[in-house]
């Protein structure tokens, strides 16, 4: 048997993707900038996998640039936009709890001189729009906010930072990392505001080794990867052509998001019925989050070793909280969870195949494992 | 670089505490030819033999990695010093042409020289003086900056001429010291996965003896990273103590007893005397004669002296600690010596760290630690348990070497 509900860490290769990935890498072999036949073959799957990328979140395939992975497009996204706009003032405006692809480019601009705003999360588990709408100021260039947070899959109100902008006057360019929000909630480029969003790959069934930049249309970033220009200069290297198509056939296999979402939530009450009666469970992900992304703890067992007991049952979740030694997760902290729950958490990730077999056998991994590991005197 | 044209080279090596070993002497270098053996095996075949305190390693094929095989040979107890040579006809011409040639590297980028000729084969026609000075006389006019210095060279330029051919070569470099691994017994180490173990058992290995491994996995409290860690570090002692057995015990069972019927202030010393009692169950078994252990006194609270007293009673073998008095800083050189640092310092829970207790005794009495332990129910067939489902895995540093 094996349950594997860490899809917010990486997915397993659905088959859409691996039948385009091995017709790229058997047949259409050729370097898309080649202008031959076997080139021309490459470059051919390249433009259709923008088009279905670009289809699933309202975006014109003009918009989508393939990166080599999702950190790399962050990265490009960051930087990119703060160069381009350095001169128009200096504050960028981000959040604390970040992806490292996110928050370590902050911490180098920081050192680069920029003025960083780091908004922590609220006891609703994202950021506040009182503190995003004060943040911003007239020298703002730059906003990245995650929209979904990787630890509980509280949504950010993203869509809010384009009044922010607009109020203050800011000339600031909004960078929206929705790698953990791609395919999972209806997005649209257009409703979101955004002049650049983040996806990767890996999360939704293609690949590792793939990402794409949204960047919409008329908005300019400037390049930080020097080479051969591919991807409108902005991630040279020659295309991971196999990887591309891969993601592409993932993105159009999705289906329908909002029927897999209303699953996605039955299937999160279903967990939670059946562990309720646990002693020490609790949720603590927010009742509104992303139910693809279930934050729970069983207290008293820390999380390590809960990994470990359903880890040799074949069941794989993940640690709920990414801390570092002595610090605890500061989603968790913020949201008012106290510290034993926080060395308890775990992270359970849900896909579109998921099912409620998984759901119920990972509960009774879980219950099994509460009822072994617990002092018994 | 060694120039181009294959030339045949051999590598030679100093046999060091060997040398007092007198009758013995033949059997000792017989155990430390099988450990070179099992170690160079991978790499392709070579022949031994010995010649006076030199053992020679001559490859039989071409195509042999021989910067590999000194790498290898630079971590094999009993040697003290290694040298690459190469071999020539006994001609002097020859002689004098190739010394230059193959040691231009080390002429060119060095200011002084000397040369020290050793004929043990007396029919050869110049005398030792004759041959230094007809090879000397032929560096200095292909490199005639440098200056010969006998007293203190950068350089020296040694040719022995043996039964076999003309030996030429440079610098020796040191070995690894120590006595042959297997001349000094077995002894099963107690290895967690931190730094200190490592290192004890590398430090007896060095003195001779042959390594049997227990550690001890308690899993879901500990995880599979942390098992893979320890064969990681147990490659890497390997490569200095040849195979090692390594039993892993599942101790999650007495973990969670200990934990179910001993104080909290006792469960390290309670950990460790079980651990003892298994361990030298599988030591006798496995025909070792001592237990190792990477304790160093008063670095926690289960290696104060008192501690160490309850945990010594439950051994039914001596058991040696190598790092007692040493510091921590101490400890930390040799395990960098034997690149296990930063293997040891990636962040596994191991078993000594699960359940530890918030304030532990540190000056427990033996007869407390044994009314503590005697609460433990069922305890013998605990350990029959342990012991019979213990995991084996040979560690073996270069793959395929049987020694």
């Amino acid at each position: 048997m094996e349950i594997y509900l860490d899809n917010s860490a990486t997915t397993p290769l659905c088959k859409e993707a691996r039948d385009a990935m091995l017709s790229a890498a058997e047949v259409s072999y050729g370097n898309p900038s080649a202008v031959h036949g076997k080139g021309i073959e490459a470059k051919t799957l390249l433009e259709t996998a923008r088009r279905q990328v670009a289809s699933v979140v309202g975006a014109s395939p003009r918009e989508i640039r393939f990166s080599h992975s999702g950190t790399l497009a962050n990265n490009t996204a960051i930087f990119g936009a703060a160069a381009a706009n350095r001169r128009s003032g200096n504050r960028i405006v981000t959040t604390a709890v970040e992806h490292p692809s996110v928050a370590r480019c902050m911490d180098a601009l920081e050192q680069q001189g920029f003025e960083v705003i780091r908004l922590k999360p609220s006891d609703d588990g994202h950021f506040s729009v009182e503190d995003l709408f004060s943040a911003v100021n007239k020298n703002t260039i730059l906003i990245s906010a995650m929209l979904v947070n990787n630890e509980t899959g509280a949504v950010n109100p993203v869509r809010q930072i384009a009044d922010a902008v607009r109020q203050a006057g800011a000339p600031a360019l909004i960078h929206v990392d929705a790698i953990q929000g791609f395919g999972k909630l209806p997005l649209k480029t257009d409703a979101l505001k955004a002049d650049l969003m983040t996806f990767s790959g890996h999360k939704v069934h293609a690949p590792k080794g793939v990402g794409a930049l949204y960047i919409r249309k008329g908005v300019k970033i400037k390049n930080y990867i020097y080479g051969g220009g591919q991807e409108d200069n902005l991630f040279s290297g020659t295309e991971p052509v196999p990887a591309i198509a891969g993601f592409g056939a993932a993105a159009a296999a999705l289906g329908n998001i909002d029927r897999s979402l209303e699953r996605a939530e039955r299937l999160r009450e279903t967990m939670i019925e059946n562990l309720s009666d646990v002693p020490g469970f609790r949720l603590n992900s927010p009742a509104d989050a992303l139910p693809y992304v279930i934050n729970l703890s069983v207290t008293g067992i820390p999380s390590q070793v809960m990994i470990n007991a359903l880890s040799q049952k074949g069941i794989y979740v993940s640690a709920g909280s990414a801390c570092k030694k002595g610090r605890r997760s500061e989603v968790l902290t913020a949201m008012g969870v106290p510290p034993a729950v926080i060395d308890s958490a775990i992270r359970v990730s849900l896909s579109r195949f998921t099912t409620e077999e998984d759901v119920l056998g990972f509960c009774a991994g879980v219950q099994e494992a509460a009822g072994k590991l617990r002092r018994k005197r | 670089m060694r120039p181009k044209k294959r030339m045949k080279e051999i590598i030679l090596l100093k046999d060091g505490e060997l040398a007092l070993k007198g009758l013995n002497r033949s059997t000792f270098e017989d155990i430390l030819i099988k450990n070179l053996r099992g170690r160079l095996s991978s790499l392709g075949e070579f022949s031994f033999f010995k010649s006076q305190s030199t053992i020679v390693a001559e490859p039989l094929t071409e195509d042999i990695d021989l910067d590999e095989a000194v790498r290898r040979i630079g971590k094999v107890f009993g040697i003290v010093g290694i040298s690459r040579a190469a071999v020539c006809e006994k001609d002097i011409a020859a002689v004098t042409d190739m010394a230059w040639r193959y040691l231009a590297e080390e002429l060119q980028n060095a200011k002084s020289f000397k040369v020290t000729a050793k004929r043990a084969d007396k029919a050869f026609p110049l005398t030792s003086p004759e041959i230094c000075d007809e090879v000397g006389g032929a560096i200095l006019s292909h490199f005639p900056r440098l200056k010969v210095d006998v007293h203190d060279p950068a350089v020296t330029v040694s040719v022995e001429v043996r039964d076999k051919g003309v030996y030429i070569h440079g610098a020796q470099k040191p070995g690894a010291g120590g006595m042959p691994t297997g001349t000094g017994g077995r002894a099963c180490l107690l290895i967690s996965g931190g730094i200190d173990s490592p290192v004890a058992g590398y430090m007896l290995a060095k003195r001779g003896v042959k390594l049997t491994a227990v550690h001890f996995a308690s899993p879901p409290y500990t995880s599979q990273l942390a098992e893979m860690k320890v064969h990681s570090l147990l490659g890497k002692v390997s490569e200095y103590a040849g195979r090692v057995n390594l039993f892993t015990v599942h101790f999650t069972a007495i973990q969670e007893a200990i934990r179910d019927y001993c104080p909290e202030e006792m469960f390290t010393v309670t950990m460790r005397r079980l651990m003892m009692r298994i361990a030298s169950r599988i030591a006798e078994w496995q025909g070792c004669s001592a237990l190792i252990t990477g304790e160093s006194l008063g670095q926690v609270a289960s290696q104060t002296m008192q501690a160490l007293r309850c945990t010594d009673a439950a051994a039914t073998l001596p058991v040696f600690r190598p790092c007692i008095g040493m510091d921590k800083n101490e400890i930390v050189v040799i395990s960098r010596l034997i690149d296990a640092f930063d293997i040891s310092i990636q962040p596994y829970e191991d078993c000594c760290t699960v359940f530890t207790p918030r304030h532990p005794r540190t000056r427990p009495t033996l007869a407390y630690a044994e009314e503590i332990e005697a609460l433990l129910p069922d305890e013998d067939a605990m350990i029959d348990e342990a012991v019979k489902t213990a995991k084996l895995l040979v560690i073996e540093a270069y793959g395929d070497n049987a020694e």
